[in-house]
Protein backbone atom coordinates (compact mmCIF):
# COMPACT_ATOMS: atom_id res chain seq x y z
CA UNK A 1 0.00 0.00 0.00
CA UNK A 2 1.74 3.20 -0.82
CA UNK A 3 1.95 6.51 1.06
CA UNK A 4 -0.74 8.15 -1.17
CA UNK A 5 -2.95 5.32 -2.70
CA UNK A 6 -6.47 5.23 -1.21
CA UNK A 7 -7.91 2.86 1.15
CA UNK A 8 -10.86 0.84 0.06
CA UNK A 9 -12.20 -1.70 2.25
CA UNK A 10 -12.39 -5.10 0.73
CA UNK A 11 -16.02 -5.35 2.72
CA UNK A 12 -17.21 -2.34 1.14
CA UNK A 13 -15.23 -1.90 -2.79
CA UNK A 14 -17.84 -3.85 -4.44
CA UNK A 15 -21.14 -1.75 -2.71
CA UNK A 16 -19.77 1.25 -2.01
CA UNK A 17 -17.85 3.89 -3.40
CA UNK A 18 -14.69 4.24 -2.60
CA UNK A 19 -12.82 5.22 0.79
CA UNK A 20 -10.31 7.62 0.58
CA UNK A 21 -7.76 8.27 3.10
CA UNK A 22 -5.79 11.04 3.77
CA UNK A 23 -2.59 10.16 4.56
CA UNK A 24 -0.50 12.96 3.87
CA UNK A 25 3.33 11.68 5.28
CA UNK A 26 4.69 13.83 7.59
CA UNK A 27 7.45 16.29 6.11
CA UNK A 28 10.03 14.38 8.22
CA UNK A 29 10.09 11.90 11.57
CA UNK A 30 10.60 13.68 14.70
CA UNK A 31 14.02 13.19 16.70
CA UNK A 32 13.19 10.06 18.88
CA UNK A 33 11.08 8.05 16.21
CA UNK A 34 13.93 8.97 13.72
CA UNK A 35 16.50 7.92 16.31
CA UNK A 36 14.99 4.36 17.24
CA UNK A 37 15.32 3.87 13.01
CA UNK A 38 18.45 4.17 13.26
CA UNK A 39 19.48 1.89 15.91
CA UNK A 40 17.61 -0.46 15.41
CA UNK A 41 18.51 -0.86 11.71
CA UNK A 42 22.01 -0.65 12.96
CA UNK A 43 24.65 -3.10 13.97
CA UNK A 44 26.40 -3.98 17.00
CA UNK A 45 26.03 -2.59 20.83
CA UNK A 46 23.66 0.18 19.98
CA UNK A 47 21.31 -2.24 18.13
CA UNK A 48 21.52 -4.71 20.86
CA UNK A 49 20.52 -1.64 23.29
CA UNK A 50 17.77 -0.44 21.21
CA UNK A 51 16.32 -4.03 21.20
CA UNK A 52 16.45 -4.13 24.91
CA UNK A 53 14.84 -0.47 25.36
CA UNK A 54 12.28 -1.49 22.14
CA UNK A 55 11.45 -5.00 24.19
CA UNK A 56 10.95 -2.52 27.57
CA UNK A 57 8.77 -0.32 25.95
CA UNK A 58 6.73 -3.24 24.38
CA UNK A 59 6.26 -5.03 28.16
CA UNK A 60 5.03 -1.74 29.47
CA UNK A 61 2.40 -1.41 26.71
CA UNK A 62 1.64 -5.38 27.43
CA UNK A 63 1.08 -4.70 31.37
CA UNK A 64 -0.97 -1.61 30.53
CA UNK A 65 -3.47 -3.55 28.32
CA UNK A 66 -3.48 -6.71 30.93
CA UNK A 67 -3.92 -4.51 33.87
CA UNK A 68 -6.75 -2.79 31.88
CA UNK A 69 -8.23 -6.48 31.85
CA UNK A 70 -7.40 -7.35 35.65
CA UNK A 71 -10.69 -6.67 36.72
CA UNK A 72 -13.10 -8.09 34.02
CA UNK A 73 -11.07 -11.35 34.42
CA UNK A 74 -10.27 -12.02 37.98
CA UNK A 75 -10.00 -16.02 37.17
CA UNK A 76 -6.17 -14.80 35.07
CA UNK A 77 -4.95 -12.67 37.33
CA UNK A 78 -2.23 -15.13 38.45
CA UNK A 79 -1.73 -15.45 34.72
CA UNK A 80 -1.70 -11.78 33.56
CA UNK A 81 1.96 -11.07 34.16
CA UNK A 82 3.16 -14.16 32.06
CA UNK A 83 0.72 -13.06 29.31
CA UNK A 84 2.27 -9.76 29.41
CA UNK A 85 6.01 -11.22 28.81
CA UNK A 86 4.95 -13.54 26.14
CA UNK A 87 3.10 -10.45 24.10
CA UNK A 88 5.90 -8.47 24.89
CA UNK A 89 8.23 -11.38 22.93
CA UNK A 90 5.94 -11.87 20.23
CA UNK A 91 5.51 -8.23 19.45
CA UNK A 92 9.11 -7.61 19.34
CA UNK A 93 9.31 -10.50 16.76
CA UNK A 94 6.73 -8.33 14.96
CA UNK A 95 7.90 -5.08 15.19
CA UNK A 96 11.19 -5.53 14.17
CA UNK A 97 9.94 -7.88 10.98
CA UNK A 98 7.52 -5.06 10.23
CA UNK A 99 10.35 -2.24 10.59
CA UNK A 100 9.91 -1.48 6.82
CA UNK A 101 6.36 -0.73 7.22
CA UNK A 102 6.57 1.88 9.78
CA UNK A 103 5.73 5.29 7.26
CA UNK A 104 6.36 7.99 10.06
CA UNK A 105 2.80 8.16 10.15
CA UNK A 106 2.71 8.46 14.02
CA UNK A 107 5.61 8.39 16.29
CA UNK A 108 7.81 4.99 16.51
CA UNK A 109 6.32 3.97 20.17
CA UNK A 110 2.60 4.68 19.24
CA UNK A 111 3.24 2.48 16.27
CA UNK A 112 5.12 -0.05 18.40
CA UNK A 113 2.80 -0.11 21.26
CA UNK A 114 -0.21 -1.08 19.05
CA UNK A 115 1.64 -4.64 18.26
CA UNK A 116 1.91 -5.16 21.76
CA UNK A 117 -1.70 -4.23 22.92
CA UNK A 118 -3.06 -6.20 20.05
CA UNK A 119 -0.73 -9.84 21.09
CA UNK A 120 -1.97 -9.03 24.80
CA UNK A 121 -5.27 -8.46 23.85
CA UNK A 122 -5.63 -11.17 22.11
CA UNK A 123 -3.76 -13.41 24.07
CA UNK A 124 -6.08 -12.44 27.31
CA UNK A 125 -9.27 -13.35 25.31
CA UNK A 126 -7.64 -17.05 24.02
CA UNK A 127 -6.73 -17.71 27.81
CA UNK A 128 -10.20 -16.71 29.27
CA UNK A 129 -12.15 -18.95 26.39
CA UNK A 130 -9.51 -21.62 27.52
CA UNK A 131 -11.17 -25.10 27.97
CA UNK A 132 -15.15 -23.79 27.41
CA UNK A 133 -17.29 -24.80 24.79
CA UNK A 134 -18.05 -22.10 22.00
CA UNK A 135 -21.83 -21.63 22.25
CA UNK A 136 -23.58 -21.75 18.88
CA UNK A 137 -27.65 -21.92 19.94
CA UNK A 138 -29.94 -19.19 19.93
CA UNK A 139 -31.91 -19.69 22.13
CA UNK A 140 -30.87 -15.79 23.69
CA UNK A 141 -32.71 -14.43 20.28
CA UNK A 142 -35.75 -16.37 21.38
CA UNK A 143 -35.55 -14.90 25.28
CA UNK A 144 -34.96 -11.35 23.59
CA UNK A 145 -37.37 -11.39 21.19
CA UNK A 146 -39.94 -13.14 23.82
CA UNK A 147 -43.82 -13.12 22.35
CA UNK A 148 -44.32 -12.12 26.03
CA UNK A 149 -46.14 -8.42 25.69
CA UNK A 150 -43.46 -6.20 26.55
CA UNK A 151 -43.83 -2.33 27.78
CA UNK A 152 -44.95 -0.02 25.04
CA UNK A 153 -41.80 1.79 24.52
CA UNK A 154 -39.99 -2.06 23.86
CA UNK A 155 -42.51 -3.19 21.51
CA UNK A 156 -40.70 -1.33 18.22
CA UNK A 157 -37.21 -3.09 19.28
CA UNK A 158 -38.99 -6.29 20.51
CA UNK A 159 -40.43 -6.55 16.76
CA UNK A 160 -37.59 -6.17 14.95
CA UNK A 161 -35.92 -8.72 17.00
CA UNK A 162 -37.91 -11.14 16.08
CA UNK A 163 -37.49 -10.46 12.03
CA UNK A 164 -33.64 -10.37 12.55
CA UNK A 165 -34.21 -14.04 15.17
CA UNK A 166 -36.67 -15.14 11.65
CA UNK A 167 -33.63 -13.72 8.91
CA UNK A 168 -30.59 -15.16 10.80
CA UNK A 169 -32.59 -18.60 10.19
CA UNK A 170 -33.59 -17.51 6.57
CA UNK A 171 -31.27 -15.08 4.87
CA UNK A 172 -28.07 -16.62 6.26
CA UNK A 173 -25.83 -19.23 5.01
CA UNK A 174 -24.66 -21.82 8.00
CA UNK A 175 -21.23 -20.47 8.22
CA UNK A 176 -22.44 -17.03 8.41
CA UNK A 177 -25.57 -17.65 10.95
CA UNK A 178 -22.80 -19.56 12.80
CA UNK A 179 -20.52 -16.59 13.20
CA UNK A 180 -23.15 -13.78 13.84
CA UNK A 181 -24.48 -16.36 16.74
CA UNK A 182 -21.57 -16.17 18.49
CA UNK A 183 -20.12 -13.19 17.77
CA UNK A 184 -22.85 -10.61 17.96
CA UNK A 185 -25.28 -12.45 20.19
CA UNK A 186 -22.98 -14.84 22.65
CA UNK A 187 -19.77 -12.59 23.07
CA UNK A 188 -17.61 -15.27 21.79
CA UNK A 189 -14.68 -13.12 20.99
CA UNK A 190 -13.36 -12.68 17.21
CA UNK A 191 -10.09 -14.06 18.16
CA UNK A 192 -11.12 -17.19 20.02
CA UNK A 193 -13.72 -18.20 16.95
CA UNK A 194 -10.62 -18.02 14.63
CA UNK A 195 -8.16 -20.13 16.73
CA UNK A 196 -11.25 -22.80 17.22
CA UNK A 197 -12.00 -22.98 13.56
CA UNK A 198 -8.79 -21.98 12.19
CA UNK A 199 -9.30 -19.07 10.66
CA UNK A 200 -8.23 -15.02 11.11
CA UNK A 201 -10.04 -12.17 12.81
CA UNK A 202 -10.03 -10.41 9.34
CA UNK A 203 -11.33 -13.13 7.14
CA UNK A 204 -14.44 -13.64 10.60
CA UNK A 205 -15.05 -10.19 10.31
CA UNK A 206 -15.65 -10.54 6.50
CA UNK A 207 -17.98 -13.13 7.08
CA UNK A 208 -19.98 -11.44 9.67
CA UNK A 209 -19.95 -8.09 7.84
CA UNK A 210 -21.10 -9.92 4.81
CA UNK A 211 -24.20 -11.85 7.29
CA UNK A 212 -24.60 -8.35 8.37
CA UNK A 213 -25.53 -7.13 5.02
CA UNK A 214 -27.98 -9.97 4.36
CA UNK A 215 -29.79 -9.11 7.32
CA UNK A 216 -30.22 -5.51 6.60
CA UNK A 217 -31.41 -6.72 3.22
CA UNK A 218 -33.75 -8.86 4.00
CA UNK A 219 -35.18 -6.94 7.14
CA UNK A 220 -35.10 -3.73 4.72
CA UNK A 221 -37.47 -5.87 1.85
CA UNK A 222 -39.91 -6.60 4.62
CA UNK A 223 -40.20 -3.06 5.19
CA UNK A 224 -38.05 -2.36 8.32
CA UNK A 225 -35.88 1.08 8.25
CA UNK A 226 -32.81 -0.37 8.40
CA UNK A 227 -29.20 0.51 6.46
CA UNK A 228 -28.53 3.95 5.46
CA UNK A 229 -31.62 5.45 6.60
CA UNK A 230 -32.19 3.21 9.54
CA UNK A 231 -34.01 4.23 12.67
CA UNK A 232 -32.13 4.55 15.97
CA UNK A 233 -33.72 2.05 18.01
CA UNK A 234 -33.76 3.66 21.52
CA UNK B 1 -28.49 -3.35 32.33
CA UNK B 2 -32.16 -3.29 31.38
CA UNK B 3 -34.24 -5.05 29.18
CA UNK B 4 -34.45 -2.39 26.97
CA UNK B 5 -30.67 -1.66 26.91
CA UNK B 6 -30.27 -5.61 26.32
CA UNK B 7 -32.39 -5.24 23.41
CA UNK B 8 -31.02 -2.23 21.70
CA UNK B 9 -27.39 -3.70 22.06
CA UNK B 10 -28.31 -6.99 20.89
CA UNK B 11 -30.26 -5.36 17.89
CA UNK B 12 -26.93 -2.93 17.17
CA UNK B 13 -24.45 -5.97 17.37
CA UNK B 14 -26.11 -8.46 14.81
CA UNK B 15 -27.00 -5.18 12.48
CA UNK B 16 -23.54 -3.40 13.03
CA UNK B 17 -22.37 0.07 11.83
CA UNK B 18 -24.04 1.20 8.48
CA UNK B 19 -21.80 2.71 6.01
CA UNK B 20 -18.74 2.04 4.69
CA UNK B 21 -16.21 0.61 7.43
CA UNK B 22 -12.84 -0.65 6.90
CA UNK B 23 -11.56 -4.39 7.52
CA UNK B 24 -9.79 -5.24 10.66
CA UNK B 25 -6.36 -5.26 8.54
CA UNK B 26 -6.49 -2.16 7.61
CA UNK B 27 -7.61 -0.82 11.03
CA UNK B 28 -4.33 -2.33 12.46
CA UNK B 29 -3.14 -0.71 10.07
CA UNK B 30 -4.53 3.09 10.89
CA UNK B 31 -4.54 2.92 14.43
CA UNK B 32 -2.20 4.67 15.66
CA UNK B 33 -2.15 7.59 12.95
CA UNK B 34 -5.71 7.52 14.31
CA UNK B 35 -5.10 7.90 17.73
CA UNK B 36 -2.20 10.40 17.07
CA UNK B 37 -4.69 12.64 15.46
CA UNK B 38 -7.74 11.92 18.18
CA UNK B 39 -4.52 12.93 20.76
CA UNK B 40 -3.70 16.17 18.77
CA UNK B 41 -7.72 16.99 18.39
CA UNK B 42 -7.87 16.61 14.84
CA UNK B 43 -10.77 15.23 12.88
CA UNK B 44 -9.33 11.90 13.03
CA UNK B 45 -12.46 10.52 11.44
CA UNK B 46 -12.44 13.13 8.53
CA UNK B 47 -8.98 12.19 7.89
CA UNK B 48 -9.11 8.29 8.09
CA UNK B 49 -12.87 7.91 7.19
CA UNK B 50 -14.22 4.11 7.68
CA UNK B 51 -12.70 3.47 10.48
CA UNK B 52 -14.66 4.43 13.25
CA UNK B 53 -17.51 2.69 11.92
CA UNK B 54 -15.41 -0.18 12.15
CA UNK B 55 -14.76 0.46 15.37
CA UNK B 56 -17.92 0.92 15.84
CA UNK B 57 -19.02 -2.88 14.45
CA UNK B 58 -15.70 -4.98 15.98
CA UNK B 59 -15.89 -5.25 19.57
CA UNK B 60 -11.99 -6.52 19.63
CA UNK B 61 -10.31 -3.50 17.31
CA UNK B 62 -12.62 -1.42 19.75
CA UNK B 63 -11.10 -2.66 22.79
CA UNK B 64 -7.59 -2.25 21.21
CA UNK B 65 -8.49 1.52 20.25
CA UNK B 66 -9.70 2.60 23.50
CA UNK B 67 -6.27 0.67 24.87
CA UNK B 68 -4.08 2.31 22.71
CA UNK B 69 -5.95 6.02 23.06
CA UNK B 70 -5.57 5.34 27.09
CA UNK B 71 -1.88 4.71 26.67
CA UNK B 72 -0.77 7.41 24.54
CA UNK B 73 -3.08 9.72 26.46
CA UNK B 74 -1.53 9.26 29.80
CA UNK B 75 2.36 9.83 28.02
CA UNK B 76 1.01 12.86 26.68
CA UNK B 77 0.93 16.29 28.62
Amino acid sequence: MSATAPIVSRMESAARPPVAIDEERPASLDEESAAWLRDLRGQGPARDGAVERLHALLLRAARFETGRRRASHPHLRGDLDDIAQEAADDALLAVLARLDDYRGLSRFTTWAYKFALYQASVKVRRRSWQGREIPVEDEAWNVLASAETPPEDEAEQSELLRAIRDGIASALTPHQRTVLVALALNDVPIDVLAERLQTTRGALYKTLHDARRSLRRELAAAGYAVGEGRKEVS
Amino acid sequence: MTDADGKSRAIARALGPVGPEVSCETCFELLDRYVELEVEGADADAALPGLRAHLEGCPACHEEHESLLALVSSERP
